[in-house]
């Protein structure tokens, strides 16, 4: 199936920090159809430099992000759920961020734009949801930072989730994730072409860009599966370079990755998104994780990885047992795989299966506005 | 529907017997979570397993049950008092390396354990090792000396002790020799106990 990104517009959205933005386009995209009582919709909610286009072929033949999760008879089924996929906000891939014209202004926002959180990004989706005229998802579901923002539906309005599926997430960045992303952006205002934000018609800084995707990229894998897929290897040479060329597949590869993200993300949005992962914690307001989990009626799929160490299962259970201990419906596994945080995306066999008989249960089981738990 | 015609196991028949309509239940070692779905078909229960296999996790998923991925020993501290009105054991009690404290945990967060294991003063067991010399090896104790999950050998009348020695109070207690139920002398004659047990 080709799908087709659509916008919406709205007027204002208060923002966590104060400010207010006006004048936001969003980009979405969905999947399957609608039924008539509205209480099959789902909301896929990307990861940090994921987009709209979750699934299905786009126009330039791109397949979605998560094409292997979405579709007929897959985890999220098309043939009996009506799926939402929405671009963030901060993000570039056409919902309001800093690389959009800031209304009356004539140039784009840069570091003018408002630093944002993930339940501004929430918020913004509620309005969407709103919007298509949904009263109550089936589920909102997400890997990584999607994850974030499934624990923030099921927080901020508990009364639209009737489920909830955080996948290799957290409730709050640890200090070695925060400082995985402060590297990232490190490298790219270091770059002199970074300009202060303000390199929209000019030189992009490819160079900071491509070196915070690199770090990305191995903190997305494991040592195993980078065993696996480079070793030692040479790229294509018999003998070190003695300089410094590149000499490991495992050089060429990500330096490949991270001058092909250059091309596809706004080094703006980077700095901007990676913050708003940074600033989460879901128990920020309330005396424990547990105590500001206490609003949520969902009923929870927790799912972690094995060889995840960006996100580790020991995050995962943190939230399993702080909705266990206020006694909330919630499952929890810790699926096998050597992929590292990229499982969610790569590895989905087990995943697919336990998804689809959680929603199954969820759809038979769908409670309308009755709040339990 | 019997469940025993649809689980193929009699100690579930007699679980299933002890628990009313619309009970909050957890199953501790609840592998593919068929003792729960049926509880929730035929008892309309509010259910939840702990299992810790990964396979059969998914599996209890796929079922519909609501399943942590945990080891049991550890993973009952985080539930509220009383957040049961049922806690199941079944034929976990021997494979637990602190059978007690577990059974104090269950009694916390439960107003009843129903607790199911395999007799080993059956005199089956008896003639087992009385005759061949070695560790017993019946149909219910199937495994060799190395490979036994089981820590904790424990009879009837061991058990009967701990009540007494904790304090718990018997609300029920049944026994199985085959699929027959009732023995007369059951600590030799009953393979499997069952029992219902509140603080």
């Amino acid at each position: 199936m080709t799908t087709e990104t659509q916008f919406a517009r709205f007027d204002s959205l208060p923002l966590d920090s104060g400010e207010t933005l006006r004048d936001l386009q969003v980009a979405y995209e969905t999947y399957g159809r609608l039924n008539e009582s509205r209480t099959n919709a789902i909301l896929v909610l990307h990861a940090f430099t994921g987009d709209a286009h979750a699934a299905g072929i786009d126009h330039d033949g791109k397949p979605g992000w998560w094409d292997n999760m979405i579709g007929p008879g897959k985890a999220f089924d098309t043939e009996r759920h009506f799926i939402i996929c929405t671009n963030v906000l901060g993000g570039c891939r056409g919902t309001t961020g800093p690389s959009s014209d800031e209304p009356g202004a004539g140039r784009p926002y840069g570091l003018r734009f408002p630093g944002i959180t993930i339940s501004d990004m929430v918020r913004l989706q509620k309005l969407l949801v709103d919007h298509l005229g949904i009263p109550r998802l089936l589920a909102v579901s997400g890997g990584s930072m999607g994850g974030m923002q499934a624990l923030e539906w099921a927080v901020a309005y508990p009364e639209s989730v009737e489920a909830c599926i955080p996948i290799a997430s957290t409730a709050r960045h640890s200090a070695q994730q925060i400082a995985f992303n402060e590297t990232g952006r490190q490298a790219i205002m270091m770059d002199p072409d970074f300009a202060g934000g303000d390199y929209y018609g000019g030189k992009l800084p490819a160079r900071g860009l491509s070196v915070a995707r690199m770090v990305g990229h191995i903190t997305y894998m494991s040592d195993e599966s980078m065993r696996e897929k480079f070793g030692r290897r040479l790229r294509n040479r018999e003998e070190f370079s003695y300089a410094f060329e590149v000499d490991f597949e495992v050089e060429s590869y990500l330096r490949y990755r991270g001058s092909q993200f250059v091309g596809r993300f706004d080094a703006n949005s980077y700095l901007y998104i990676t913050k708003a992962m940074d600033y989460f914690d879901l128990s920020a307001d309330a005396p424990s994780l547990a105590a500001s989990l206490e609003r949520a009626t969902s009923r929870f799929l927790v799912i972690s990885f094995t060889s995840d160490w960006l996100y580790p299962s020991y995050q995962s259970q943190e939230i399993v047992n702080a909705l266990r201990s206020r006694n909330h419906d919630v499952t929890y596994c810790e699926l096998s795989s050597n992929y590292g945080h990229d499982a969610f995306l790569v590895d989905v066999g087990e995943q697919t299966e336990i998804v689809k008989g959680f929603l199954g249960r969820c759809q038979r089981e769908f409670r309308g506005g009755v709040a339990c738990k | 529907m019997q469940v025993r015609e649809v689980l193929g196991r009699s100690d579930y028949a007699l679980i299933s017997e002890l628990i009313p309509e619309g009970a909050r239940v957890l199953d501790l070692g609840c592998g593919d979570g068929s003792l729960l779905e049926w509880l929730k078909a035929n008892k309309k229960v509010e259910a939840r397993g702990v299992e810790l296999k990964r396979e059969l996790v998914q599996q209890a998923i796929s079922r519909g049950v609501t399943v942590y991925q945990g080891d049991l020993e550890n993973s009952l501290k985080e539930y509220p008092d009383g957040a049961f009105d049922y806690v199941i054991l079944s034929q976990t009690l021997q494979e637990l390396r602190q059978p007690l404290q577990v059974l104090q945990e269950i009694l916390r967060i439960g107003r009843y354990a129903i607790v199911a294991f395999p007799n080993f003063g059956h005199w089956r067991v008896r003639l087992s090792h009385l005759f061949s010399g070695g560790a017993p090896r019946t149909k219910l104790f199937p495994y060799g000396w190395h490979d036994s999950p089981n820590v904790h050998f424990l009879t009837i009348e061991d058990f009967e002790e701990s009540t007494r020695d904790q304090r718990w109070t018997v609300e029920k207690r049944m026994f199985l020799s085959g699929h027959t139920r009732g023995t007369a002398m059951p600590n030799l004659m009953a393979e499997v106990a069952v029992y219902l047990l509140r603080r």
